[in-house]
């Protein structure tokens, strides 16, 4: 009898300890809690190129993530791309002609969306555009450039 | 010729009418499962002994595997400067491939070994036949626990080892290599999705390599000649088996989740 309540109990701590493994790894690993906890304002943002960006990239403001890139489409009718920002309420004042670019981490990094607050006195809410955006940088394009720009003052 | 043909059939007629027993054998054990809802405490003491007494290996190895990913991560990535990312790395290939498999080749080899064995032995001793004797249905009695609880015990292990292999490889890349632990963690966090690696590769991989190691185990061992020579070629069948079995259906699974 009592060793079948000794048995009992250990696997009960195995049980117990697979699933706190389990939970571990949806939490700490995965980041749950992070990512369902703060649910955020939703603002659009059209670019002309999103090169590499991709969805559950970070917005930083400042360096610091503001919030994720919830969805990448495409409008059709202004033949841009739209990202949707999805952004951290604690950070509510944002203004409303604050610029939007895509920037690289590092050479070979993610690309994520990068905030530049602007002047004007209200702020950013649910469902809002943001009117500045610069696009990704795509290397093919600047090199292009950067030949052009040679070619034309060689002689 | 003639007779090399016909060993040539009897052979592939043997093995299909293996394949067939196994099968109609996994029927049976999924018939009599009912009989477990009644009697829990059945599987309990099974789970005790493939779960918890497999705990120990999964748990070093687990740790050894994390850390020989952290060193071998880092030295590849360390050359082109994104050290960085060796949280992601490890986290990764331990979610998606390394955990759920490396745990179930070692379970296959701690505890489907003793399921062949422990239900070969009764086999070989008449305990079997004496429970028909006394109206006791081994299958419910004896093999459909061990069955159950495999398939309980092997994602937790799956579970255990992963997040073990992590922390190995956090010891190695951020304790001994010196990688910033902030950015251990947020990559990782940034890149690792719940649902496509965590439950399919922990959670779905481990049930179904679970189910597959239990059945080949009890099948063997209730297929066994009921001799010390049979039991001991069942036994080692089962290792062999399931672990090819695991192999490849680790290879479709990938295909299935992963693409």
């Amino acid at each position: 009898m009592k060793d079948t309540r000794k048995m009992e109990i250990t696997v009960g701590v195995f049980v117990a300890l697979g699933l706190a493994a389990l939970l571990m790894l949806a939490m700490k690993v995965a980041n749950l809690s992070q990512f369902t906890s703060h649910e955020g304002y939703k603002v659009r943002a059209y670019f002309d190129n999103v090169g590499g960006l991709q969805v559950r990239a970070p917005v930083k403001m400042g360096g610091v993530t503001v919030g994720r890139v919830i969805g990448i489409g495409y409008d059709a009718k202004r033949f841009q791309a739209v990202a949707t920002l999805s952004i951290d309420p604690d950070y509510d004042h944002i203004p409303t002609d604050t610029a939007a670019n895509i920037y690289t981490a590092g050479l070979l990094g993610e690309q994520y969306i990068g905030l530049e607050p602007g002047g004007e006195e209200t702020s950013l809410k649910e469902g809002d555009e943001l009117q500045m955006t610069q696009s990704a940088l795509v290397l093919e394009k600047a090199l292009q450039e950067f030949l052009y720009n040679k070619t034309v003052k060689a002689p | 010729m003639i007779d090399l043909l016909a060993d040539l059939g009897r052979g592939s007629i043997a093995v299909f009418q293996r394949l067939g027993r196994g099968h109609l054998f996994l029927l049976r054990v999924l018939a009599s499962l009912g009989t477990l809802v009644v009697r829990p405490g059945l599987i309990i003491r099974q789970i005790w002994s493939t779960g918890v007494q497999s705990l120990v290996i999964i748990v070093i190895s687990g740790t050894f595997v994390g850390m020989v990913l952290g060193l071998q991560g880092y030295n590849t990535l360390v050359t082109f400067g994104a050290e960085e990312s060796l949280g992601l790395v490890v986290a990764k290939s331990l979610l998606r491939e390394l955990g759920p498999v490396i745990a179930a080749l070692l379970f296959a080899g701690r505890a489907g070994t003793a399921l062949t064995a422990e239900i070969g032995f009764m086999k070989a001793t008449d305990q079997l036949s004496a429970m028909e004797m006394m109206a006791v249905d081994p299958l419910k009695r004896i093999v459909a626990p061990r069955f159950v609880a495999a398939i309980v015990a092997m994602p937790l292990l799956a579970a255990i080892f992963t997040a073990v292999g992590v922390l190995g490889g956090y010891f190695c890349g951020v304790g001994l290599l010196g990688v910033d632990a902030g950015s251990f963690w947020s990559q990782m966090q940034t890149k690792v999705l719940l649902m496509e690696d965590v439950v399919n590769g922990v959670v779905v991989k481990g049930v179904v390599f679970g189910a597959v190691i239990s059945w080949i185990a009890v099948f063997e061992g209730y297929d066994a000649v009921p001799t010390s020579e049979g039991v001991s070629a069942a036994t080692t069948r089962t290792v062999v088996h399931s672990s090819l079995a695991i192999l490849g259906l680790d290879f479709i699974l990938t295909g299935l989740m992963f693409n």
